[in-house]
């Protein structure tokens, strides 16, 4: 990624979120989950920690969207859960821009939970299984495009 | 002038080694995904194949990596403890970092030509203590415990010829390295048993309106205000009633930076500064290790004119915990 491009922290107006709420969930879900079953096609997660998400209840709220997404990973696929019919085992909470941060690697998630930009509520354990399988993932860098190559 | 020290930086996954190494480390400090290092947490650390990367690619860039066995075999299991070490003479690691005086005689025996370092899990703040673990068992380097002044850093350094590493940045605790049991006693687990302060499963962050509580093993240990920064679940950094009042009885969560006091450190003759962190994602490594190289850099073209630039405390005060940095012990002026 580009160093020179930082992203920054930002909050959304609250209208947004106020929207938001109002609209239907399951894009975020299906989007989510279509990212994560990606980097599992490619690999990219590793099957001792994959193990231990089975059958787990997921939540990621984006607070100042509105937006949130519930899933659960069962038999090799995470797969979206339209109307979860009890409490997440694992859920997290932030504004949009913490996330973008956090996807960039910018920001260390124990960053950002010391001064409570990250809420993680629910099996801290799994949290930590999480968080550090997404930390040891080596992301395949972007193709050089001719366009922007000097 | 004495040399620079090297800057010796953690890495809890491959991401974090190779952040480490392009930002300037010297160095890289990592442990095997088990209980004989005391970071460990799930699904931190390296297995065989990473390790094996993570050592290829430390070393093409002409960096060193370190690994540490830094726990205390439990009884029974000693045998998983010797193996880490064979294994880790067998990756080829440039020094292992050993706290065990057990394990430390079994390396120096076995492995005699193996680079040992002790570990600030060793809890050595004596030059007699670290001229002890010279004379029996070759050690060459010692990682001081956060407890020791300046002065007596310096005091150290002068009566041994073990080369000396400190600390110079990340979260402190109580500081009772390698002797602490505090965690044991709220959840019966702790660094020296199972290679975790306060696990994971342990641990609940209860959302309340306004506030959000932090359990250990079912005991209330803190409660933060919505807007008051938080901090890593250990009893030592819990805020607790005595006589009527709460507050941090024993320990504020705070972090380590010794940016203003490099000039001397560098002149005392330290030969490696820590980072603290294996725990934590490779932005953090990337963040610390850029920022202390680029002072150490300073410090190298002028020792005399070295001041420390608001933008890298910034840099350093964003990733703390508390988001308060200290001097720690080493300006404490009782000892």
């Amino acid at each position: 990624m580009n160093p020179s491009f930082t992203i920054p922290k930002f909050r959304l107006p609250e209208i947004i979120a106020r929207i938001g709420t109002r609209l239907p969930q399951w894009p975020h879900a299906l989007t989510l989950v279509a990212g994560l079953n990606a980097a599992l096609k490619m690999k990219l997660l590793p099957e001792t920690e994959l193990a231990l998400l089975e059958d787990k209840l997921f939540r990621v709220r984006i607070n100042d969207t509105g937006g949130e997404a519930s899933y659960t990973y069962r038999n090799g696929l995470f797969r979206p859960v339209f109307r979860p019919d009890r409490e997440p085992d694992l859920a997290f909470a932030a504004n949009l821009s913490a996330y973008l941060q956090l996807l960039a690697r910018q920001e260390d998630p124990d960053t950002l939970f010391f001064n409570r930009e990250l809420e993680i509520t629910g099996d801290t354990e799994l949290g930590l299984i999480v968080k550090n399988m997404l930390d040891a993932v080596e992301w395949p860098s972007l193709p050089q495009l001719p366009l922007l190559s000097r | 002038m004495s040399p620079l020290p090297d800057l010796i930086c953690p890495a809890g996954s491959l991401p974090a080694l190779k952040a480490a190494v392009d930002n300037g480390a010297d160095a890289v400090y990592l442990g095997f995904k088990n209980d004989t290092n005391a970071r460990n947490f799930a699904g931190l650390n390296f297995d065989q194949k990473s390790m094996t990367e993570g050592i290829r690619y430390a070393h093409c860039k002409g960096r060193e990596v370190l690994l540490a066995i830094n726990t205390f075999a439990q009884a029974g299991r000693v045998a998983d403890w010797e193996k880490a070490v064979d294994a880790a003479v067998d990756q080829g690691v440039d020094a292992i970092i050993l706290a065990d005086v057990g394990l430390l005689d079994y390396a120096a025996r076995k492995h005699p030509q193996q680079r040992l370092h002790l570990s600030v899990q060793g809890s050595a703040t004596s030059y007699e203590a670290i001229n002890f673990c010279q004379r029996e068992f070759g050690v060459r380097r010692a990682v001081l415990p956060r407890v020791l002044t300046l002065a007596q850093v310096e005091h150290v350094i002068k009566n041994t010829t073990v080369e000396i590493e400190v600390f110079g940045f990340g979260s402190l605790c109580v500081m009772n390295e390698g002797r602490c049991w505090l965690s044991s006693y709220a959840c019966g687990e702790s660094p020296n048993t199972v290679g975790a302060c306060s696990p994971a499963k342990y641990v609940k962050w209860d959302k309340k309106p306004g506030a959000m509580e932090t359990r250990l093993n079912g005991i209330l240990i803190d409660r933060f205000g919505d807007d008051e920064p938080a901090g890593y679940p250990t009893l030592c950094k819990g805020r607790f009633e005595v006589e009527g009042e709460t507050y941090y009885a024993l320990e504020e969560p705070t972090s380590l930076n010794v940016l203003s006091i490099l000039p001397e450190i560098l002149k005392i003759g330290v030969r490696a500064i820590k980072v603290e962190g294996r725990q934590r994602s490779p932005a953090y490594v990337t963040q610390v290790t850029r920022t202390l190289r680029a002072a150490l850099d300073t410090l190298a073209s002028s020792t005399e004119r070295f001041q420390v630039k608001p933008a890298w405390q910034a840099e350093l005060a964003k990733v703390s915990e508390g988001s308060q940095a200290t001097l720690g012990a080493y300006n404490r002026p009782w000892r």
